[in-house]
């Protein structure tokens, strides 16, 4: 990431796949492969006076939102919510205009049936067909988004942790890769995702793709998804999980197939050994201080698994799960800051650093492409 | 039925001044320090609801404290551990000390002056419940200026709740809360023995107010909601206190039965809410549209209907939980259908506004605010119990939408509504038409400025209960408008508070029934006087004011029964529960400090309990127990100085019943019904854990045997066998066989309850080890410890009986015990079952 584009400071993060409302401000940043272009966009709602105006102005887009679906469990949802959105709109204007009337009608104006007609009609028949209509719709959508991926299908097992996702890819050679806080799909393919936790309720939730699956203890939850466009998407945590449940999410890049074939590839391999003098001096540091009890960076003796891998930590787009932007000086941050930055996080702070003993960590952390 | 005639002539004008005068000594309202004392519906029902109000004040000032932080991205006002605190406060706060006891504390206000009662049946119990109410009230609140709030979350889930949050804060919670919830229960007890036996004579069944239906409604759902959330909490406190495992998957615990027993409790809560809301709408849209509710019957369905399906909606929390497809399609149908006696009873009150001549007015303009906001808040009820959509809604924004438009347009707004229109009933003055149309317009404006935006916020993928956000969401200026709509909104409730405290010394009285009203509340004078009803009347009718004429005057010149109270006693009339014949001229406790006392050392074993201060707790307990038994040995039952009296137009009345004629044994019923759930609930988590492991239990059983629990149940049966025949001794006077029936009930109910605790002794089950000894463990110990409270009833009742105190024709306090006792035989019954049967046939 070029220090030019960082127009907005720390959180300033890629967009999803192009949308209609608003136009992103297209700087490509960051080439993961050919196909997948991350756009910055620095959204910034110049009015908010106004509820209906806001609503055209941020529109429906976003990383991170149910209503600009890229999978089709989400489409299926957002076209199920426009329906329920029609419905209810003019199920409520006649509601109101109804209570309206008959505050103004006067009482001479109906026959004394009308009551009884409005009663069981409005309040009984009425909403007993339209129910029994959009239960119908829901239900038949309910068996398609609970089956699982068919057989031989990718199965990434994801287990949400205070508060951070760790991540297993099961590899062509029937071996498998941990890695973390970052997820990567084909696209077009129906995945299963099983989902759990060791420590407290989590939720496993990637708004563009489809809807949320609670990650439990002593539990082992499925959640199959199929991505249909391209892309860099967003998911978060949306089970209230401790302090810093607000600083759990994680990015989604949905590739074609031969992308992530090659992604994988590369995320398997072990940790190059870097050749930057300060990266190397950075990687002495990382050892030094004790950073391998918790941190696995395949190919060193670093082989923690208490925190995330972080074998190709700099390949990943954020650091903290989706908290800072994956570059040198977060990384350098979120060494010296860590509670500050993520409140009662495990990791402890490491304030005895000198600065430039910080920068060369950082440069080995962001040079683990 | 009687011919409900008033006296043809009033008494003569000094008759008429001495029995006022005997009236108002009776009621007097004690002065000084003392004023606290008092027990009378008027001023416990002011005092509960003001302190709701303080309660709704606080929880919204933390809301606009989180408003503030969620104002603009990144923000750092104030720290993430206060936001978690801070969120966790404001929804309990505002469920647990407002929305519930408000319920509660407007019912003990003013169900009385709708029954045209002098006041509900169990005065101290409502004080008790009030006092316990402020108590535990306080306790949690001000747990968040010493930073030790529970922040877990309204909802608590383990194992974030019991194992991964040390500190008190989760403590306070599960302790204070399980406090207010007894004090709950005891408001719901009194409530539904209020309107089964306290009616005026003649409301029969199809007369009763809408009102008193709705409050019945409610209460009855209480006595069945609240006790999966003791249960719940006893457990949940025990795996924080003593390690068992009931929620901890490592020791065969699951997390999710906690979200069974809390949502069992949550969902129906939402409606113990919703109903007693509406109930103020359902008296407030006949009035102004000055004619009788349309419909009434259909109301009355679609509350009891409410009633029955809220208690099968629970799962709809938990469609994210990955529970089958079978299961989730069920619960997705029960929540659309709940729907529906919502709508009748909406379209009941249109079709009422339809048929009359509506009036402008602010009640009447904040109960249109209700519709138009609960409406939509409806809506996207329907929308999220539809399992796709809310796979997408659950825990975001979108749902913190929704229910706050279900809430505040179903309760808040309702609620202000009712305090327009019921304020001079307090005072004996009217509320400003003026501030209350500045008020309504910053409310209702407020309000959805700050809430409509969060649809939307969720949906662009903002999820609940996060103490900060990235700009790159897209949220950022949705957030800000709802922190805008707050500040509009809290703006909105400082007029209101400013209304309700602004000096009215120079206003004038209101006229009496100042909105034409037609029910038996606004019979009261202006101000109201303390003994509630001058005397009480004959009903014929739903809307007597409007039908009975001269139904006030006649009242007034104490043309009705007990116009007087010549012996001094406080009295009410009590009547059967269908057709409201009169069956006894009910006495009614005075001015005291014992409720207060009680509410205090019960509160004490808890709050004391949450610093694990065993000690002190034991004796707040032993205190506690004292207090209780002094309020029961000299306020209930006692034994009148003669049979029966004449409460006038020649009806006489007995003083004192026993029985379901009595007001005391439908409270003993009511409660062991709520007790008896609860236990349900703790057999449900034995079944739960059966379902969820494949040998439950496990094998080898190293299980409490056969021998021991059935051993256990077969005294303690013995033991409820005694009582039983102890009962009918007392009635044929044979003391000395009564005496030696209870005196060995209480040697069978120790001997029963020590041999049940045997099972899992002396087979070393340790309830730290795994699930299925905790659970064991947790039925027997529930099973002593009614042993114990049955046992200090059986002495109690032999107490009495030698203290001449009970006789064989006033022996209330054996069939209240007799009562008890069949329950516990229940229980040990089911109990010895479950633990010492299921293994065999499992």
């Amino acid at each position: 990431v070029n220090a030019e584009d960082d127009v907005a400071g720390f959180r300033l993060f890629p967009l999803g796949k192009d949308y209609k409302l608003v136009k992103p401000q297209q700087q490509v940043i960051k080439s993961l492969s050919s196909e997948v272009e991350i756009r910055y966009s620095a959204i910034h709602t110049t009015s908010w006076a106004i509820a209906v105006g806001l609503l055209l102005l941020s529109g429906c887009g976003g990383v991170q939102s149910a209503l600009d679906p890229a999978g089709r469990e989400a489409e299926q949802i957002a076209e199920l919510f426009w329906w329920l959105v029609a419905g209810a709109g003019i199920v409520w204007l006649a509601v109101i205009a109804l209570a309206v009337y008959a505050i103004y009608a006067r009482p001479e104006a109906h026959k004394p049936r009308t009551g009884r007609i409005l009663i069981v009609g409005g309040g009984a028949v009425f909403p007993t067909v339209v129910l029994a209509g959009y239960l119908v719709y829901g239900l038949a959508l309910m068996p398609d988004m609970l089956t699982p991926a068919p057989e031989g299908s990718l199965n990434i097992s994801v287990s949400g942790e205070q508060w951070w996702w760790r991540v297993r890819y099961p590899l062509p050679d029937g071996g498998a890769v941990e890695l973390a806080n970052e997820i990567h799909l084909p696209v077009g393919e129906r995945v299963n995702f099983i989902l759990d936790s060791p420590d407290v309720i989590h939720s496993f939730w990637i708004p563009s793709l489809g809807g949320k699956i609670d990650m439990i203890p002593g539990r082992t939850n499925l959640l199959a998804l199929e991505p249909t466009q391209t892309g860099v998407f967003k998911g978060a945590c949306a089970e209230y999980c401790g302090t810093s449940h607000a600083l759990m999410t994680f990015y989604v890049v949905v590739h074609e197939r031969e992308a992530f074939d090659r992604w994988l590839e590369q995320q398997a391999e072990p940790a190059e050994p870097p050749t930057d003098p300060l990266a190397v001096r950075g990687r002495e540091l990382f050892l030094a201080n004790g950073c391998g009890a918790c941190h696995t960076v395949r190919g060193t003796p670093a082989d923690g698994t208490i925190g995330p891998d972080l074998t190709h930590v700099g390949s990943r787009l954020s650091i903290g799960a989706g908290t800072l932007p994956g570059e040198p000086d977060a990384f350098l941050q979120w060494i010296a800051h860590t509670s500050n930055i993520k409140p009662e996080v495990l990791m402890p702070e490491f304030p005895m650093l000198r600065d430039e003993e910080l920068r060369a960590m950082a440069a080995y952390l962001d040079g683990l492409e | 039925m009687r011919d409900p005639e008033p006296l043809q002539h009033a008494p003569p004008a000094e008759v008429r001044r001495a029995q006022e005068e005997r009236l108002l000594k009776v009621w007097d309202t004690p002065g000084g320090w003392r004023y606290w004392s008092s027990v009378n519906n008027s001023d416990v029902g002011v005092w509960y609801t003001a302190g709701t109000f303080i309660f709704l004040v606080f929880g919204g000032l933390l809301a606009l404290m989180m408003r503030t932080q969620l104002a603009v991205p990144n923000n750092d006002f104030i720290s993430a551990d206060l936001y978690n605190q801070a969120f966790t406060v404001h929804g309990s706060v505002m469920m647990f000390l407002f929305a519930i006891p408000v319920f509660e504390a407007i019912a003990v206000l003013l169900l009385p002056q709708f029954l045209g009662a002098r006041d509900l049946p169990f005065p101290r119990l409502s004080a008790f419940g009030f006092w316990a109410f402020t108590l535990g009230g306080v306790f949690l609140c001000g747990s968040i200026f010493f930073n030790a709030a529970p922040k877990g979350g309204w909802f608590m889930y383990p194992p974030l709740t019991s194992g991964y949050q040390p500190g008190i804060g989760a403590d306070i919670w599960l302790l204070g809360f399980s406090f207010i919830e007894i004090a709950a229960i005891a408001a719901a007890v009194e409530m539904i023995v209020g309107v089964l036996k306290t009616r005026p004579p003649g409301m029969r069944i199809n007369l009763i107010p809408l009102y008193a239906w709705y409050i019945l409604v409610a209460a009855a759902m209480i006595l069945f909601a609240f006790p999966p959330l003791i249960a719940g909490s006893l457990l949940l406190e025990i795996e924080r206190a003593f390690h068992w495992p009931f929620f901890n998957p490592d020791g065969g615990g699951d997390p999710i039965l906690w979200q069974h027993l809390f949502w069992l409790f949550g969902h129906p809560e939402v409606y113990v809410i919703f109903l007693p809301s509406v109930a103020l709408v359902a008296m407030i849209v006949p009035t102004f549209a000055r004619r009788p509710i349309v419909g009434y019957g259909w109301v009355v369905l679609a509350a009891v209907g409410t009633g029955f399906i809220s208690f099968g909606l629970w799962v709809h929390h938990m469609y994210t939980t990955g529970l089958p497809g079978i299961s989730l399609g069920l619960f997705s149908a029960a929540s659309e259908a709940v729907a529906i006696p919502t709508g009748v009873q909406i379209f009941c009150f249109i079709a009422t506004l339809l048929a009359g001549r509506a009036m402008r007015s602010i009640p009447m303009l904040f109960t249109f605010g209700a519709f138009v906001i609960f409406v939509l808040g409806g809506a996207t009820g329907v929308m999220v119990a539809l399992v796709p959509f809310d796979l997408q809604a659950h825990d975001t924004f979108f749902v913190v939408a929704h229910l706050h438009y279900v809430l505040i347009g179903g309760a808040v707004f309702p609620i202000i509504a009712g305090l327009y229109y019921f304020f001079p009933i307090v005072n004996g003055k009217k509320l400003s038409d003026r501030l209350g149309k500045v008020a309504f317009t910053l409310l209702f404006i407020g309000f959805n400025v700050a809430f409509f935006p969060m649809h939307l916020s969720g949906l662009l993928g903002m999820p609940r209960r996060v103490f900060t956000y990235p700009d790159d969401l897209g949220v950022s200026g949705l957030n800000l408008t709802s922190t805008i709509g707050a500040f509009i909104l809290a703006a909105g409730f400082a007029v209101i508070a400013w209304d309700i405290i602004r000096p009215k010394k120079k206003q004038p009285y209101s006229e009496r029934n100042p909105w034409n009203a037609g029910t038996l509340e606004w019979l009261q004078d202006m101000p109201g006087k303390s003994w509630g009803v001058r005397s009480i009347p004959e009903i014929d009718s739903r809307y007597p004011l409007w039908d009975q004429p001269n139904l006030m005057r006649d009242t007034d010149e104490g043309r009705f029964y007990l116009p007087d109270a010549e012996e001094g006693y406080r009295e009410t009339i009590t009547t059967t529960v269908i057709d409201a014949r009169p069956v006894q001229c009910q006495r009614l406790p005075g001015s005291s400090f014992i409720p207060f006392w009680s509410a205090m050392t019960v509160g004490g074993v808890f709050i004391l309990g949450t610093y694990h201060l065993w000690w002190p707790a034991l004796f707040s307990a032993i205190a506690a127990l004292g207090f209780i038994l002094y309020w029961l040995w000299t306020g209930t039952a006692q034994v009148p100085e003669k049979e029966g009296k004449d409460v006038g137009l020649g009806l006489s009345l007995p003083l004192y019943t026993s029985g379901p004629a009595s007001v005391g044994w439908w409270a003993m019923f009511i409660v062991m019904l709520a007790d008896m759930t609860a236990f349900a609930s703790l057999v449900f988590g034995y079944f739960f854990f059966w379902t969820i492991h494949d040998t439950f239990p496990p094998d080898p059983n190293p299980g409490p045997g056969v021998f021991w629990p059935v051993l256990g149940a077969f005294l303690m049966v013995g033991a409820w066998g005694l009582t039983v025949l102890a009962r009918r001794w007392n009635r044929q006077d044979r003391s000395g066989a009564y005496y030696a029936g209870l005196l060995t009930a209480v040697l069978l109910a120790f001997a029963g309850g020590a041999a049940l605790l045997a099972g899992p002794s002396r087979s070393g089950l340790d309830p730290t080890s795994n699930v299925y000894p905790a659970v064991v463990w947790i039925l027997v110990i529930w099973c002593a410890a009614h042993a114990v409270l049955g046992i200090i009833m059986q002495l109690y009742c032999v107490a009495r009986r030698w203290a001449g105190k009970a006789t064989a024709r006033h022996d209330i306090d054996i069939v209240n015990t007799t009562l008890f006792w069949h329950f516990v035989a229940i229980t040990v019954v089911i109990t010895a079952a479950v633990i010492a049967g299921f293994p065999l046939v499992a």
